[in-house]
């Protein structure tokens, strides 16, 4: 288990004011034997899938574990094929575990709240020797668990959190994301949206007033901006809201033709749905039509939003119908198990499991540090997003943003997006000490014990 | 013996007995086993028994002793946290600081709403409090984000000031401790297949928890105790006979609050992070169920309440299929996948199915909670007949 830095000075100060019962803890002068916390030592190797179950991003939850069901079964060999170990260019993994080691895992439940997604991967690590968290749909429960898996010395690997403070502010040496950020949304929707809407447009924007709300304003706010757009309004609205009607009706009056709604999930469903029954896409404003821009799409929540879609662009990091061979094989593997294309949550999740153990295998090590040094500038390709690097700086992935739009005749209930661009890495690259990023002190790997 | 008369010190013995074998005792089936699955004795949850423990034990000195339903206790463990996190960024990672101050800055808050709710009382004063505690919530989630930190929360960072603290070494951790003692550290002691975990931040809570166990104890056997529960039992009467209750509804509203607070600074402490979902509504539902779910109105019975609900959203909400599979292997496979079917439901994501189940047996058949439980018991071991005459000599009687 993990180990004080214990020092003379804190023990004598410690014996000095140790009573009756504050001596009691003077006997964990912790000893462990192993190098890092909770190293793998039979022949198996337990990783923690941390993922919502329930709460409003249950359906998240749900699509993402079945990705590390299948991610599992594609690195112990076990599946009915081999996924996307066919096409990365890493060629570390072998289907025999990971190390040699069978992979098992334990599930939790983060109920999309800090706290609980804390104590399920405190459980994890504590009870069940995990060596590695992965998942989660939520920014505010990725900062947490990646601060937890730094303190406690396990890699974790994010799942799908969007907001720019996870490899931001709140970056941590021992945490990797691979999904992309507010600020690259930003950076790929301004030129597609210029093309499209023309670069002398008014823009009203709907926050959802949490933190994931506020980077993506800022971002989507500062890339409009650059490109000729004018902000007349930003309006903050309550998460937990579910009729926009009364946010809606001030935007006609303020003059604007474009509106963005920062909004994700059950949020976006509904403040969508209001803004298209209002009328406001057949509207005429300052001589052009009105239109509706939504930063971050999913395809669960294309399917909430119904034929409400329609021709609204947004960005996403990665889409079933891509055409490249990682992503059929990802598609193909996910379809033939479950019946269904797997959400882009799904995908990120399963490569980030997948990253991981081609890390370990590369490193030669469970060792967090050794795992980190092995993450840190690898470039891979073969993953469903061209060639990707994941920085050493802050740990982010950088590779290609797809700018989707609702699908004006669905042949599925699955078929609702449809890719417009495919946005270039170049352009939704940024240094690493941009301002939107600013604040936050990787540290050192820590592995803990 | 501390100013208790012989059964309540024998009741402290036994839950001080209970605190420190707990890693003994939560932890009774080996490593690897397939039941090792049902052991709590990690050190997360241990925390989690005894913090939770401490604020269960507070709520009831206010819900068990005057009656007043608050469901907004949440609240002042949310703003305790909040003061805890605070001193350790300003001042230093001393867990000691960090709770004198979430206890103060609790008792504060709680002075404040318990003035304005406690003008009325039953269901009103329900709401009033479960109002505040919403409205701390979403102050805490959006309005206040530059010190709340928003729905992200606040944890501890490298280039915060802390004044008393040594200046941490390059890319080091801030780490919560008791001058120097990290409250992460363990001792790991193997017997056999089993391994127990003696992990400081444990003993640490625990020991606070026992401190707060004790004064509730003299709390209740105590003169004001008495006028709290007259309160209770006819608030009306007392105030014709010109008695002024209000302030001692306050005092316990307050010391009530104090107690939520010392919670969210201990829980600061063993795990340095907030975020507003403490404040949620719900969470100030779950120390309403723990309490009546033990016993209100009880010495024990609340912490044994929130044993139960945090056993549960801990251990039984990690079961998945997979492991049900492993353990209904040996049976053929139709049968197997039949079971498995039957039990999914209530584990799992299902745990709150099952709290609902145990909650509703419980408020049937056991009204006074397992307190109840444990008297119906003791009395049928002691023979059939002794029980009817037992229950009703008990000094403590669930309430209403």
């Amino acid at each position: 288990m993990s180990k004080s830095n214990f020092t003379r000075r804190g023990l004598l100060k410690t014996s000095a004011v140790g009573g009756a019962g504050l001596a009691v803890p003077t006997i964990f002068t912790a000893s462990s034997a192993s190098a890092f916390t909770n190293e793998p030592t039979g022949d198996t190797v337990t990783l923690g899938f941390n993922v919502p179950q329930s709460g409003p991003y249950a359906d998240e939850g749900a699509d993402e574990l079945r990705a590390y069901e299948l991610a599992v079964e594609h690195l112990n060999g076990t599946g009915a094929d081999n996924g996307m170990l066919e096409t990365f260019s890493s060629k570390a993994l072998k289907g025999n575990g990971i190390l040699g080691k069978k992979v098992e895992y334990v599930t939790g439940d983060t109920q999309t709240k800090s706290d609980a997604a804390r104590a399920s991967a405190k459980s994890m690590i504590e009870k069940d020797g995990a060596v590695m968290i992965t998942g989660g749909s939520s920014s505010g429960v990725a900062v947490a668990v990646q601060a937890l898996c730094q303190e406690a010395g396990v890699i974790f690997m994010a799942g799908l959190t969007h907001s720019n403070d996870t490899t931001g502010k709140d970056k941590k040496a021992n945490g990797f994301r691979h999904f992309f950020n507010s600020y690259m949304s930003g950076a790929a929707l301004a030129p597609v949206l210029e093309k499209m809407y023309g670069s002398d447009r008014k823009a009203y924007h709907l926050t959802a007033d949490y933190n994931w709300g506020y980077t993506t304003e800022e971002a989507i706010v500062s890339s409009t901006e650059a490109m000729g757009w004018e902000t007349v309004n930003t309006v903050k609205t309550p998460l937990t809201q579910t009729d926009f009607s009364s946010y809606i009706a001030p935007v006609l009056q303020s003059g604007a033709d474009v509106l963005v709604l920062n909004h994700y999930g059950g949020n976006m469903v509904n403040s969508l749905t209001n803004a298209v029954q209002f009328g406001l896409r057949d509207k005429q404003v300052n001589g052009k039509n009105f239109e509706i821009v939504v930063p971050l799409y999913s395809r669960l929540m294309a399917k909430g939003a119904g034929a409400n879609v329609k021709g609204i662009f947004g960005s996403t990091n990665w889409h079933w119908s891509l055409q490249d061979d990682a992503s059929k094989a990802f598609v193909k593997s996910f379809g033939t198990k479950y019946g269904f294309p797997p959400s882009q949550a799904a995908h990120t999740c399963y490569v980030q499991a997948l990253l991981y153990a081609d890390a370990v295998e590369r490193a030669g090590t469970f060792n967090p540090c050794g795992v980190v040094e092995a993450l840190e500038g690898f470039e891979f390709d073969g993953m469903g997003n061209g060639p990707t690097l994941y920085r050493a700086e802050d740990h982010q992935c950088f590779k290609d943003v797809l700018v989707v739009k609702g699908k004006e005749n669905p042949t599925s209930e699955f078929d609702l997006l449809e890719i417009v661009e495919v946005t270039p890495v170049a352009q939704v690259t940024y240094p690493p000490d941009h301002p939107q990023f600013a604040g936050g002190s990787l540290g050192s790997c820590n592995p803990g014990a | 013996m501390f100013g208790l008369n012989k059964k309540d010190f024998t009741l402290l013995l036994i839950v001080a007995g209970l605190t420190m074998f707990a890693p003994f005792l939560l932890n009774p089936f080996p490593e690897g086993s397939a039941m090792a699955q049902f052991n709590a004795g990690y050190p997360d949850l241990m925390q989690r028994f005894v913090i939770f423990g401490i604020f269960a034990i507070g709520f009831n000195i206010l819900f068990g002793l005057t009656g007043y339903l608050s469901f907004g206790h949440a609240a002042f463990l949310g703003v305790g946290s909040y003061a805890a996190i605070w001193m350790m960024k300003l001042l230093t990672m001393n867990v000691i600081p960090a709770m004198i101050m979430a206890v103060i800055v609790a008792g504060v808050f709680a002075l404040l709403v318990g003035f304005i709710s406690l003008r009325r009382s039953g269901i009103y004063f329900s709401i009033l409090t479960l109002a505040f505690a919403q409205m701390s919530y979403a102050l805490a989630y959006s309005v206040l984000t530059p010190i709340t930190g928003g729905e992200t929360g606040l944890q501890p960072k490298m280039a915060d000031p802390r004044i008393l603290d040594a200046a941490l070494t390059e890319g080091a951790t801030p780490r919560a401790n008791l001058f120097g003692l990290s409250m992460t550290s363990s001792y790991e002691l193997e017997v056999g297949n089993w391994l127990f975990t003696f992990n400081a931040g444990y003993y640490i809570a625990a020991v606070v928890m026992l401190l707060a166990f004790y004064l509730s104890i003299r709390i209740f056997r105590s003169p004001f105790g008495m006028m709290l529960r007259a309160v209770k039992s006819n608030q009306q009467r007392m105030n014709y006979t010109g008695l002024n209750s209000r302030p001692y509804t306050l005092a316990a509203f307050v010391i009530s609050g104090m107690y939520a607070g010392l919670a969210g600074g201990l829980m600061v402490a063993m795990d340095t992070q907030v975020g507003p979902e403490r404040m949620f509504w719900t969470a100030s539902g779950e120390v309403v169920l723990m309490t009546i779910l033990g016993g209100a109105g009880t010495l024990i019975g609340p912490v044994l309440g929130a044993g139960l609900i945090k056993y549960m959203e801990n251990i039984i909400s990690k079961i998945n299929s997979g492991i049900l599979h492993e353990w209904f292997a040996f049976l053929p496979d139709g049968l197997e996948d039949l079971i498995v079917t039957l039990i999914y439901p209530f584990i799992g994501k299902g745990w709150h199915l099952t709290l609902g189940i145990v909650f509703m047996l419980v408020v049937i058949f056991l009204p006074g909670g397992l307190v109840q439980g444990g008297q119906k018991i003791a009395a049928w071991v002691r023979g059939g007949k002794a029980g009817s005459r037992d229950k009703a000599s008990k000094s403590t009687k669930p309430a209403e």
